[in-house]
């Protein structure tokens, strides 16, 4: 624009023109000033240039984030996206993923029938008569199918139909089906959790935001499928009603299994019976049996009634009010209270708990949280069925586990407490920090946990366990059968076999639990379906088949510190004092 | 356009031949790079919030033709004509903000918006260009005319200004326009002693209003420390490095649909991903031609109040230019600053076009003594 311009209006002007006085002179500062500003902006862009090819070529970190960023940061479709839930190591357990559902504008197709044979060709399930009639129907919108297959929207989007559409709906997948059905529970069709950790934590899944909001569980994917296997072949042979089985970390208070059978696919929830939808570990609650006689014998240790030299007369029934309690296979002789245990004697252990009282008894079992509902992160939790009046009988049968009802979660939950050292535990469904030790107050004496340790490990050597044994891992427990109470008083016929174990007993890390509603007995165990024959075994091969994965290694039975660990002299006879 | 003679004597005629038509291109070429970038990153933004796909591209068609037309017959105005324009648009907007801060609906924890029956309207980006003229026309005033108080109107025109915005609170927009007042003072000859003691004077605003505002001190500690995650900037950091030299392509881009403001306050980062590093460096250059040659042609310009209004639109968009980019190059804290004609916006655009309009017009060759001064 150097030239001068001349317009046919007016003459050539000069390019400057001579201004005099206080203005040319702010004119000709202004210049200098204006270059001055006009450097700084030269160099400010320039900066701005150099930083933006210094970012294009040199991306911090050097490396291609920007998919991952996408994803951490849910991007698109999964930006709302329900979160997924994971086991304790990342496994899926319930994932949203986007699926295409067809729908058709009925008032925009020419050829219903010949619409409805290409879409057929495709989907061959449907009913071709109802598809003609929603596709004549000249309505704006009619859904033909929900949830389509990956390679079924590619073949009807290549139908080329403008009559056809597509709306991307979110669907709630459960990558491990059965497996942890019960626990992870499901969703209503508009994604809202209706059962399980879904419902539980119903309002973080859904809350929309940045990635890292999974629910982590305290679940181990892998045990969980041990246990579940052994539980459902158990029920199998036995031809059980239903199981029910737990793993439980007695340190850090973490399930890391929580089977109930039968199960369902909560994939289609709906298609289940309520019976297989019914969490059987934690909501259903059972009177449990002899497995109470561990707690027994450690409030009759620990309130000091009796010694562990000490015992009772198990030769004759005992006899409270109109009841009569007597033992299935009684020795006929006085038992110590670790033989009380070991060889399961009614008799021995309702005198104990007569000697302790019916309200120390009370308070001692709601130390161990056996009389309220079990405080863990699911909505299916069953409280606990105590008598309306804890009188004298009461105390001798709930001694040996009748009377009171109880979830086998609550019940693994309490037996934790025993083989822990005698702390108290918050248990949880929440995977928590790695070893993390959540133990709480102590809940009974040192001296009684470690005689308990010995006398439950007595149970699978010498006593009613033997097969809960897996050999080197120094299993211990206790059994409980119990007839189940129907109309008219207890059915012989129908029992719930119980069997709560723990491992390694030399330093208890694990609770094992089985239990198997309604066993029948089968020409191996001699017909018989009492938990030594049904249920310790489930235990004893679970633990065979989780103790690598679980980091424990076998130890040799004369290893000398197992040994130092588990010895007891178990008296078998009376000492008379009186003698003296 | 050899249609126009130059020996047409039209208002178009004349006009075609005096306008600086390399500035109109680049003002037009911002303004169709805008309307591509907004048709490539505005749909993800609108599906997330629930709109129509296209509706952000369609209410920034509907100010298109509004703002061309204002670029075009604000350009026609004579210099007398610009800044009885300036006055006028300065005096309704100082109304209107007044208004806002008493009627103005709350927005974001401050009050910036009219609601004008099917649009909303923010006067102060309108204020920016009608305060640049009105203090060019104090200064030049108080340097022709002896006893003229140019210099101490301008002073309390700013405190006005200032003051309006830091109720609504608008920090950011008030350091825009405090850059643009004390730069225009520069240029009107402010002596340096007083260049420092308004350095001295904005360092201890800027510190006052990081002690006073939690949002900017918040938005100052997070740039300041390299550690603090702060989720737009990184994500904007990657669409740089994803795009490359040449991008994705249009509508591949990932950021759009991650960042909340990516039509607005990140488009920069849009274009860097789809259409690469290329694309970045024109904008840049866009801005940098229209700077520097106004400032080129004001240099020989002989009418004082000409130099300061021109210079003042022109630092102004610049420096918005330069802060939006500066923004999503991390090189400066998140503020939420429009991309000048690029980014969606119906105010900031009709403003800058109000803006483009009058630097046009301003830098068309006069004979001498069509000036004011």
């Amino acid at each position: 624009m150097s030239m001068a311009l001349n317009t046919s209006s007016g003459p050539a002007f000069p390019r400057h023109v001579k201004i005099t006085g206080e203005g040319k002179r702010l004119v000709d500062e202004g210049r200098g000033r204006l270059v001055l500003i006009a450097m700084v902006f030269a160099a400010a862009f320039s900066v701005l240039a150099v930083r933006l090819i210094y970012l294009t070529l040199f991306p911090a970190g050097g490396e291609p984030s920007i998919a991952r960023s996408v994803i951490k940061s849910g991007a698109g479709v999964a930006s709302t996206a329900r979160a997924a839930i994971r086991d304790r190591n990342g496994v899926l357990l319930a994932v949203s993923l986007p699926t295409a559902s067809l729908f058709a504008k009925p008032y925009m197709v020419g050829d219903a029938e010949g619409l409805a044979d290409r879409i057929l060709r495709i989907l061959p399930r449907l009913d071709r008569e109802r598809l003609v009639r929603k596709l004549s129907s000249g309505r704006r919108f009619v859904w033909i199918r929900r949830s389509l297959t990956p390679e079924q929207h590619q073949a009807l989007n290549a139908l080329g139909e403008p009559a056809l559409d597509f709306k991307i709906e979110e669907r709630r997948i459960y990558p491990q089906g059965r497996l942890a059905a019960h626990l992870v529970g499901y969703t209503d069709v508009d994604g809202r959790g209706i059962a399980g950790i879904e419902a539980q934590f119903n309002d973080v899944l859904a809350r929309p935001g940045d990635a890292g909001r999974d629910i982590v569980l305290s679940l181990d994917a892998r045990i969980q499928h041990a246990l579940r296997d052994e539980l459902s072949r158990a029920m199998a042979i036995f031809r059980a009603k239903g199981a029910a089985g737990v793993v439980l970390d007695v340190r850090s208070g973490e399930f890391l299994a929580l089977v109930s059978l039968p199960d369902f696919d909560p994939n289609r929830a709906g298609d289940f019976s309520a019976d297989a939808r019914f969490n059987r570990a934690t909501l259903g609650v059972f009177e449990l049996g002899s497995v109470f006689k561990a707690f027994t014998a450690a409030m009759a240790l620990d309130y000091g009634v009796v010694g562990v030299n000490g015992g009772y007369d198990a030769t004759r029934p005992l006899k409270i009010s109109r009841f009569s309690i007597r033992d299935e296979h009684g020795k006929g002789r006085w038992l110590s209270v670790p033989e009380i245990v070991i060889y399961s004697s009614n008799i021995g252990a309702a005198k104990m708990a007569l000697d302790v009282g019916g309200d120390r008894q009370r308070q001692f079992l709601d130390r161990f949280g056996l009389t309220k509902k079990l405080k863990v992160e699911l909505p299916e939790i069953g409280r606990p069925l105590l008598p309306r009046r804890w009188g004298m009988t009461e105390t001798a049968t709930i001694a040996f586990g009748h009377g009171i009802s109880v979830s086998p979660a609550q019940l693994a939950a309490a037996f934790a407490r025993v083989v822990n050292g005698g702390f108290d535990l918050k248990p949880t469904l929440l995977r928590r920090k790695a070893d993390t030790d959540a133990r709480g107050e102590r809940l009974i004496s040192a001296r009684t946990a470690d005689l308990m340790r010995r006398i439950l490990r007595k149970v699978v050597t010498n006593g009613t366990a033997g097969f809960a044994d897996a050999p080197g891992y120094r299993v211990g427990g206790k059994t409980g059968t119990a007839d189940k109470a129907g109309r008219g008083g207890y059915n012989r016929e129908a029992i719930i076999s119980t069997f709560a174990g723990a491992f390694p007993m030399d330093d208890p890390r694990y609770v094992v639990l089985a239990m198997l509603d309604e066993p029948r007995g089968i020409p191996e165990t001699n017909n018989l379906a009492q938990a030594g024959w049904t249920a310790a075994p489930v235990v004893g091969r679970v633990i065979t088949r989780i103790a690598p994965l679980l980091g424990v290694a076998p130890k040799p039975a004369d290893d000398p510190r197992v040994f130092r660990a588990l010895k007891l002299k178990v008296k078998t006879k009376e000492k008379k004092l009186e003698t003296f | 356009m050899r249609a126009l003679s130059r020996l047409d004597t039209s208002i178009v005629g004349r006009w075609w031949w005096t306008v600086d038509r390399w500035v109109l291109g680049a003002f037009l070429a911002l303004i169709v790079i805008g309307l591509v970038l907004i048709l490539a990153a505005s749909p993800a933004v609108a599906n997330r919030i629930g709109l129509d796909q296209f509706f952000f591209v369609r209410k920034q068609l509907l100010f298109l033709l509004p703002s061309l037309a204002v670029i075009f017959a604000v350009s026609l105005l004579p210099v007398r004509g610009v800044r009885r324009l300036g006055a006028v648009i300065f005096v309704i907007t100082i109304a209107l903000m007044v208004l806002t801060l008493l009627t103005g609906p709350e927005i974001k924890g401050a009050r910036r918006w009219l609601q004008l029956g099917f649009f909303s309207l923010q006067p102060s980006e309108f204020v920016k260009p009608g305060f640049a003229i009105v203090t060019a026309w104090m200064f030049a005033a108080a340097a022709q005319e002896q006893h003229f108080p140019g210099r101490r109107i301008a002073i309390a025109l700013y405190l006005l200004v200032a003051g309006l915005l830091v109720l609504q609170p608008d920090i950011g927009m008030t350091l825009v326009v405090s850059a643009v007042w004390f730069a225009q003072f520069f240029l009107a000859g402010l002596s340096l002693v007083w260049v420092g003691a308004f350095s001295v004077l904005a360092l201890a605003g800027m510190v006052l209003a990081y002690s006073l505002f939690p949002h900017v001190a918040a938005r100052v500690d997070r740039f300041l420390d390299p550690s603090a995650e702060n989720y737009q900037i990184d994500r904007a950091m990657e669409a740089f490095a994803n795009g490359g030299l040449f991008g994705t392509g249009p509508g591949e881009g990932a950021i759009k649909r991650v960042l909340p403001d990516a039509h607005t306050d990140f488009i920069f980062a849009v274009a860097g991903e789809e259409f690469g590093l290329f694309a970045g460096l024109l904008i840049i250059a866009l801005f940098a031609f229209i700077v520097l040659r106004g400032f080129a042609r004001l240099y020989r310009e002989e009418d004082f109040f000409v130099m300061i209004a021109a210079g003042g639109l022109l630092i102004q968009m610049g420096l918005q230019a330069m802060i939006n980019i500066g923004v999503n190059l991390q090189l400066l804290p998140t503020k939420g600053m429009t991309l000048p004609f690029i980014s969606y916006g119906g105010s900031s655009t009709l403003s800058l076009s109000l803006a483009a309009g009058m630097i046009l017009a301003l830098t068309r060759h006069r004979p001498p003594g069509e000036g004011v001064s």
